[in-house]
């Protein structure tokens, strides 16, 4: 029989190792699923991971790749901090969409005004947009000790009607001929988020990752509130008698994760997206939450895990276009990416022994 | 004695990485009392294991009333005749004493006829019980007296007892030893696992010493003293903490009328308690657990809050603060619960010395961590309190339970508190780092500072305290003397702090 024996300490190399481990398992999985559907598995493969990359149209992939990978990052490092400490921020998505409709407010409201401080109003406005819906579920909980995965969660379908009630309503194009969605921002200089160096996706968004993630970073690792997001998810009775205040601990995490998804939603809307419209929301709120287990809720784990998810969404898309690879292929593909990850998590904490059964 | 009910040979159980059980054999005539005395970990319940057909062994054999005993299953070994009082209780608390017994037989007979036989076994021996009482509604001690008529009810010709007193007030230890010795009459065997040697000293006729996995020694306890006892357990000469007597200083801590409820449901919230704690003097909290402990070290790491004026430090007025504001003023708090409570499991000896020391230790700068200097101070702390560990970058949980609680205990220390509260000091912890973290209290005090030590360890308060006081149902006993204080009398303060304070009201 094989035996899983808790390992005294957790293992770093295993845990750097596991990741490179599970990519390798999805790629043999994957391939035999593809070479299953009739498809070449190299060549799916290789569509997937390697074109987007390094393939003959990569100039036009490598941009998507962080346009992608931006808000993801972004949304998931503010998670990353509630889920550490036991805090389940589920709403990212409808934080999403609130700073994303604040900040285009705030831009439409000057509109057609011109000056440089009105993209850094949309940029206060999204990101406190986002902290306030968080707030919600924060508030009911701290005082109502309501449970915060299902308010936030919940609150994200609010947001949506929200988001069709404003694209048909307070914030339409007057002069869109009625169609539903705002004015486009991309048209509106003052209030857009374009990309820094062409080609390369890089927009205000993909840069706010980027600091992100070197805030996180040092917020887990030399700063005390890190170390009590750390202590809290670890053992709560311990993070008590060590003078963490949970309350405060909850509406910090919240708030934080809010109003990082808050600033997505943003840059999302002036940038790629360009406008408010009834479907301008893709699901990063929630790919996040993936983006951040698949990282480990480690701030470098989270920016490489955003770039291999959204590799695999471009690659996968690719896919589905050249190889009529079926979309459902695709989603499984995927799927056991994150299967494999957390699967092989184990290794980390656990140890294989082969051993004989014993009477109980 | 020359008749042999139990015999063990060579009997050899090894887990990864450790031999628990390395040849070990003794034998146990019928109406022996055998003690099996060593430290934590010296493998006693891996022998008793094996012997009720928990464990299988690895090597060596066993016979039982003359014939090969090869229990696979706690089943066989009760058809056999071996029976086993754990511990751990195994008890429901919804049901009452008599369904409870015949959830554990393996025939039971109709309820009415079963409670006769409780009550017919439980005046035979003794063991005052009724059997239509709840077990919910039952002491420690009467839950015990459940699982042992449990056990005896199967007729046993061997009773294993897994350290029996350790929940049990000193008048229910001698109800339980008047039992023992009643079935010791009869004919029954008696294998018994302690600690505490002074309890072997009076009721074991032979005792087999385990260190390390291997028997190092058999004795009769009668003819050996309790600290010849405890120097064969350990393998060395035991140092016996002391320290110099010394008068009390200025009230430190003062407890006026602290009640606080329980945040757990289950918890006993603490009733009016009064205490005054003097610089240089140790109080020792008696009681049996469940009866306010974890509250009482709640209520003083500020893990609860309570009224201002309730708790006073140095006069001051601290009740409503939280633990770091406390620990800012000087009082210093190990909770008795290690791994998850005292220290973070998964976080290493240097995250875990942050945990408490950041404030006083000044590991923080501006709200950032200085690193080099908790890497420092956890390694004063594995220094001074000979903490077994390759280093601070170690896991918590990687510790022995004694090697942790010196480090626990050792981390609070070294913050020169102005007042010290810890629970359970010595839980689980083997006999030579007791008397260390023992020798550091009594140290603490004698530089000055005021210690509060709650434990359910009477030989331990009574070693180190100067007053002695005894919570009961949240309630505490006016602190007395520890000198001079008598069984009887301590006993009376565990079981009865409250009549006496309702006595103390009317006079």
């Amino acid at each position: 029989m094989i035996r899983l024996d808790k390992r005294p300490q957790p293992s770093r190399l295993w845990a750097a190792v596991t990741p490179l481990v599970a990519v390798v398992l999805t790629m043999l999985a994957g391939g035999a699923l593809f070479a299953f559907l009739g498809k070449n598995p190299v060549e799916a493969i290789r569509t997937i991971f390697w074109d987007p990359v390094f393939g003959e149209f990569a100039w036009y992939y490598r941009g998507q790749l962080l346009v992608k990978a931006g808000p993801l990052i972004l949304i998931a490092i503010g998670l990353s901090l509630g889920f550490r400490a036991g805090i389940w921020n589920i709403g990212a998505e409808g934080q999403y969409i609130v700073g994303a409709i604040c900040g285009a407010g705030v831009g439409l409201a000057f509109y057609p005004a011109e000056g440089w401080y009105i993209f850094p109003l949309m940029v206060i406005a999204g990101a406190l947009g986002g902290f306030v819906w968080a707030m919600i579920p924060a508030i009911l909980k701290t005082r109502f000790n309501t449970n915060e995965i299902l308010v936030s969660l919940l609150l994200v379908y609010v947001a949506e009607q929200l988001l069709a009630s404003m694209s048909l309503g307070l914030l339409r194009n007057p002069e869109g001929a009625g169609f539903p969605g705002s004015r486009n921002l991309k048209q509106y200089e003052a209030a857009s988020n374009p990309e820094l160096f062409a080609g390369t996706g890089m927009h205000w968004g993909v840069v706010a990752a980027f600091l992100a993630v070197i805030l996180a970073y040092v917020l887990l690792n030399r700063h005390m509130l890190g170390f009590q997001i750390r202590l809290t998810g670890q053992s709560p009775r311990a993070a008590r008698f060590a003078g963490v205040r949970p309350n405060l601990l909850i509406v910090v995490c919240l708030g934080a994760s809010g109003a990082l998804a808050g600033l997505a939603g943003l840059f999302e809307v002036s940038g790629p997206a360009g406008q408010i419209s009834i479907d301008f929301n893709s699901g990063y709120g929630f790919t996040a939450i993936i983006v951040a287990f698949l990282g480990r809720l480690h701030p470098v784990g989270i920016l490489l895990a955003g770039l291999l998810l959204a590799l695999t969404f471009i690659g996968g898309e690719a896919a589905q276009a050249n190889m009529q690879l079926p979309a459902s292929a695709i989603q499984a593909f995927q799927g056991m990416l994150l299967f494999f990850l957390l699967a092989v998590d184990v290794l980390a904490n656990y140890r294989f022994r082969l051993k004989k059964r014993e009477a109980a | 004695m020359n008749e042999v009910l139990l015999s063990v040979e060579g009997l050899t159980k090894a887990y990864p990485g450790v031999v628990a059980n390395d040849a070990v054999s003794f034998q146990i005539a019928p109406g022996e009392v055998h003690a099996l005395l060593g430290e934590n970990g010296a493998g006693k319940s891996t022998l008793v294991k094996m012997i009720y057909g928990l464990v299988r062994p690895d090597a060596g054999r066993m016979t039982f009333g003359g014939a090969a005993f090869e229990p696979t299953t706690p089943h066989a070994a009760r058809a056999a005749g071996v029976a086993m009082v754990f511990q751990h209780f195994s008890l429901f608390e919804a049901l009452n004493v008599a369904e409870n017994v015949a959830l554990g037989m393996e025939s039971p007979p109709p309820q009415r006829q079963l409670a006769r036989r409780i009550r017919q076994v439980s005046e035979t021996y003794g063991l005052p019980l009724d059997p239509d009482r709840l077990v919910g509604d039952l002491s420690a001690g009467e839950r015990q007296r459940v699982e042992i008529i449990r056990c005896l009810l199967q007729d046993p010709k061997l009773l294993i007892m897994d350290e029996p007193t350790s929940v049990l007030t000193p008048q229910e230890v001698g109800i339980l030893f008047e039992t023992l010795r009643k079935l010791q009459a009869e004919g029954t065997a008696i294998l018994y696992i302690s600690h505490k040697l002074e309890e072997i000293k009076t009721l074991c006729d032979g005792a087999t010493i385990l260190r390390l996995g291997k028997v190092v020694g058999e004795c009769n306890p009668r003819e050996e003293s309790a600290r010849s006892m405890a120097e064969m357990m350990v393998g060395q000469e035991l140092h016996t903490p002391s320290r110099e007597a010394k008068e009390p200083g200025e009230v430190v801590l003062d407890l006026a009328a602290l009640s606080v409820a329980s945040s757990n449901p289950f918890g006993t919230s603490l009733r009016n308690v009064h205490l005054e704690v003097r610089s240089g003097e140790i109080l020792g909290v008696g009681g049996v657990a469940g009866n306010g402990q974890d509250e009482m070290l709640a209520a003083l790491s500020g893990e609860t809050s309570a009224p201002p004026d309730a708790i006073k430090l140095c006069g001051q007025d601290i009740g409503h603060l939280g633990p770091n504001a406390r620990r800012r003023l000087g009082l210093l708090a190990a909770p008795e619960e290690r791994l998850g409570h005292a220290a973070a499991p998964d976080m290493s000896l240097t995250e875990n010395a942050l945990l408490t020391g950041a404030i006083r230790e000044q590991l923080t700068g501006g709200g950032f961590l200085h690193w080099p200097k908790a890497r420092d101070f956890a390694g004063r702390i594995i220094e001074a309190f000979d903490v077994r560990t390759p280093g601070p970058e170690n896991a918590a949980r990687s510790l022995s339970g004694g090697n942790l609680q010196k480090f626990v205990i050792g981390r609070e220390i070294l913050q020169r508190p102005a007042c010290l509260v810890v629970n359970q000091p010595t839980w689980g912890v083997d006999a030579s780092a007791a008397a260390a973290i023992r020798q550091a209290l009594m140290d603490l005090a004698a530089e000055g500072a005021a210690v509060v030590v709650i434990s359910q360890d009477l030989d331990e308060l009574m070693e180190i305290s100067d007053r002695f006081a005894a919570l009961n149902e949240g309630r505490l006993s006016a602190p007395r003397p520890a000198q001079g204080l008598t069984v009887e009398e301590i006993g009376m303060m565990l079981g009865g702090a409250h009549d006496m304070e309702v006595a103390h009201v009317e006079a």
